[in-house]
């Protein structure tokens, strides 16, 4: 066990699964002598050389149309985007390609490939740096969607995505990256994708949220302890996501509170109000609340702090829905 | 080098066999007797198999295709010179080259009819399935090469595109790419000068397509597109750097549409009679034929003979493709990830319940 970051977490994940597998290749801007905007891929291309961390030109449909290539071929690629709101340019790549290669050769070819990047909010950014349009891979079969929430969680989701058969988007929550610290194991830590994580139990309102609202789903029901006692679900694959535990959790408590950093409209936590509805409107109690932003562009560092969610805005949902 | 000879600033275009049926002498790749046949039998039936499928969408029996009449050199002469152990990287319009590597017809017609088992072709064949997204294939044929190199193969990838293709951002990236790598990559773009309705001058100012590559840093030709030895020989010039390590090669086919788009355009609407008539005068596979006439290969008598053994293939290939059963609604969700996730299963349930006995 280490004291580690999410981005020590994530790098050393990266290190250990290109020792484990000789496939394994990095590509990406800045990923190589840089080692990565972030850091994250550091030191990386010093042990591996540069034919498996490969600095690519400027350009992210070229990255992973050529990702889709190497994992058609054998290899198995993590590319990696600087930011989510550069990933645009390679959607036409991710969804006409990478989603559905397995499908339209009935099995022939496929792309077990990990397309990483951060997202998110939080951190005072440029423009186009901020992004969170997770709903965005998650409307398309094929692709998996992960997002880790701590450097633990971080560890053992990348080592799964890294070893999935199929292509998976990998969200690192930009916020998160260096916020804390925790104990990782060192060696093969695996956490299969498709499962939640139970933060913690509790009987009168169920959270659900993942990624970079999780310290601030934390925070909230921290205060509220003694007061409304909170089940509190970390969702870390979006898609395809574990609706079994959110369902059950429901059916316990009747109450639900669901946590999306991204705009309001057609959204995750929409889809997650629809599961509930579905499969746990009998068991309701009160309306199920959002917690999200607004429709709108994310602004600039001077207004960012009306756009963010705070502890403050969880709070007030749980105990509206509490009270109903 | 065939690149050197007939460097795209030059503004000279690569041709062996001319209208008249004659050769270059020095330019002539001396394949043998068999190996001629081969080719001239692949671009009958790929004209044959080309024809048949478009009746076939007249007669409702297949769905929009793209017709490849007048392209048949452009895509064998390559396949003549690829190994087995090559890939192609295809856009829709490479009819031939698939026939040529041993791609079944019955399921190219399985694809176009509709069945994505028409994609699943024989295990192993290193041929990726057709693109529709234009341009967007170009990337993927470089991280093949990538791969095929990282694990010390010996194999190059073939990648076609056409000439509107070449405006996309992905031929830009892909291309770029492959010249920063070093690549085992050949480009072939078939510039049939038109894409959909657009003549070949709206596309680009440069005057070739060939000429692109020089400013990716590597080497571009400009082939008559319509001559299957010339195309013979850039491919295998080409393809011969590409295993040396010595990196990708842009050849520029240059071609002519002679049908519409799909079967679902009408080029009457934008293009010349007379332009039609023109480039009928050179079409490819008259034209080596006369070749092989006069070569004593050919005559009259094989001629009717190879057609109606290619016409009953052919016709063979249409049962075969429309006996093949229609997928199972199972078969629509199996293939989305590996293995089934536990939410598709459900929904599989579902609809299966919903649609009752048509599931």
């Amino acid at each position: 066990m280490a004291l580690m970051n999410m981005v020590q977490a994530i790098n050393t994940t990266l290190k250990e699964e290109m020792e484990r597998d000789e496939s394994v290749v990095i590509l990406g801007e800045d990923v190589g002598t840089d080692g990565g905007v972030f850091r994250l891929t550091e030191g990386l291309l010093a042990k591996f050389g540069p034919e498996r961390v490969i600095d690519t030109p400027l350009a992210e449909a070229g990255i992973v149309g050529t990702s889709i290539g190497m994992a058609m071929n054998g290899l198995r690629p993590i590319a990696e985007v600087q930011f989510m709101g550069f990933s645009y340019l390679a959607l036409n790549q991710m969804i006409c390609h990478a989603a559905r290669m397995r499908n339209r050769t009935r099995g022939r070819l496929s792309v077990p490939m990990v397309l990483r990047m951060p997202y998110g909010a939080g951190v005072k950014a440029l423009e186009h740096h901020s992004e969170s349009t997770e709903a965005l891979y998650c409307q398309i079969p094929g692709l998996k969607v992960v997002v880790p929430s701590t450097p633990l969680e971080a560890k053992g989701l990348l080592t799964s995505a890294i070893r999935d058969p199929d292509p998976v988007v990998f969200l690192e929550p930009t916020r998160s990256y260096r916020m804390l610290k925790e104990e990782v194991p060192e060696g093969e830590y695996l956490i299969p994708l498709s499962q939640a994580r139970k933060v913690q139990d509790g009987k009168d309102v169920t959270v659900i949220g993942w990624g970079a609202m999780m310290p601030l789903i934390q925070k909230a029901v921290d205060s509220l302890r003694g007061k409304v006692s909170c089940d509190v679900l970390d969702l870390r694959t979006l898609s395809p996501a574990d609706w079994k535990a959110v369902i059950a959790s429901v059916k316990d408590t009747g109450r639900a509170v669901v946590v999306q950093e991204a705009p309001r409209s057609f959204g995750v936590g929409a889809e997650i109000v629809a599961r509930i509805n579905e499969k746990a409107l009998l068991s309701l109690e009160a309306p199920v609340e959002r917690v999200t932003a607004p429709d709108v562009t994310v602004p600039l560092p001077k207004g960012e702090d009306y756009y963010y969610i705070s502890p403050d805005r969880i709070i007030k949902a749980i105990m509206r829905t509490a009270s109903y | 080098m065939l690149t050197d000879d007939y460097h795209p600033l030059k503004g000279k275009r690569l041709e062996v066999l001319k209208a008249d049926g004659s050769v270059v002498k020095e330019l002539d790749p001396k394949l043998d007797d068999a190996t001629l046949l081969s080719i001239y039998r692949t671009m009958v039936l790929t004209r044959l198999a080309d024809d048949k499928a478009v009746k076939l969408q007249r007669q409702g029996r297949l769905g929009a295709y793209p017709p490849t009449k007048g392209q048949e050199a452009s895509q064998i002469g390559p396949a003549v010179a690829m190994e087995k152990d090559d890939w192609t990287v295809w856009a829709f319009r490479e009819l031939g080259n698939l026939i040529h590597r041993g791609v079944p017809l019955w399921r190219l017609y399985l694809y176009w009819m509709g069945n994505e088992e028409g994609s699943n072709y024989v295990e192993g064949q290193r041929i990726t399935p057709s693109a529709v997204p234009v341009g967007s294939q170009i990337p993927h044929s470089v991280g093949i090469a990538y791969a095929a190199r990282s694990r010390k193969e010996r194999t190059a990838v073939v990648c076609y595109f056409g000439d509107g293709g070449t405006s996309e951002g992905e031929f830009h990236e892909g291309l770029n790419f492959a010249g920063v790598w070093k690549t085992p990559n050949v480009f072939i773009c078939q510039n049939n000068q038109w894409a959909i309705s657009v003549p070949r001058s709206r596309q680009t100012a440069a005057d070739t397509i060939a000429q692109k590559a020089i400013a990716y840093g590597f080497p571009g030709i400009q082939v008559d597109g319509n001559d299957v030895l010339a195309m013979y020989i850039a491919t295998n010039e080409a393809l011969e750097r590409a295993r040396n390590g010595e990196g990708p090669t842009l050849i520029e086919s240059y071609t002519y549409r002679m049908g519409d788009h799909t079967t679902s355009d009408d080029a009457t609407r934008y293009r010349l009679e007379k332009e039609l008539e023109e480039w009928a005068q050179k079409d490819p596979i008259k034209r080596f034929r006369t070749y092989l006439v006069n070569r004593g290969l050919w005559d009259d008598a094989k001629e009717t003979a190879l057609n109606e053994e290619l016409a009953a293939f052919v016709e063979e290939a249409v049962k075969k493709a429309e006996a093949y059963p229609r997928p199972t609604l199972e078969d629509t969700f199996k293939f989305t990830y590996e293995k089934m996730p536990e939410e598709l299963e459900e929904q599989l349930a579902a609809l299966r319940d919903d649609l009752g006995k048509e599931g």
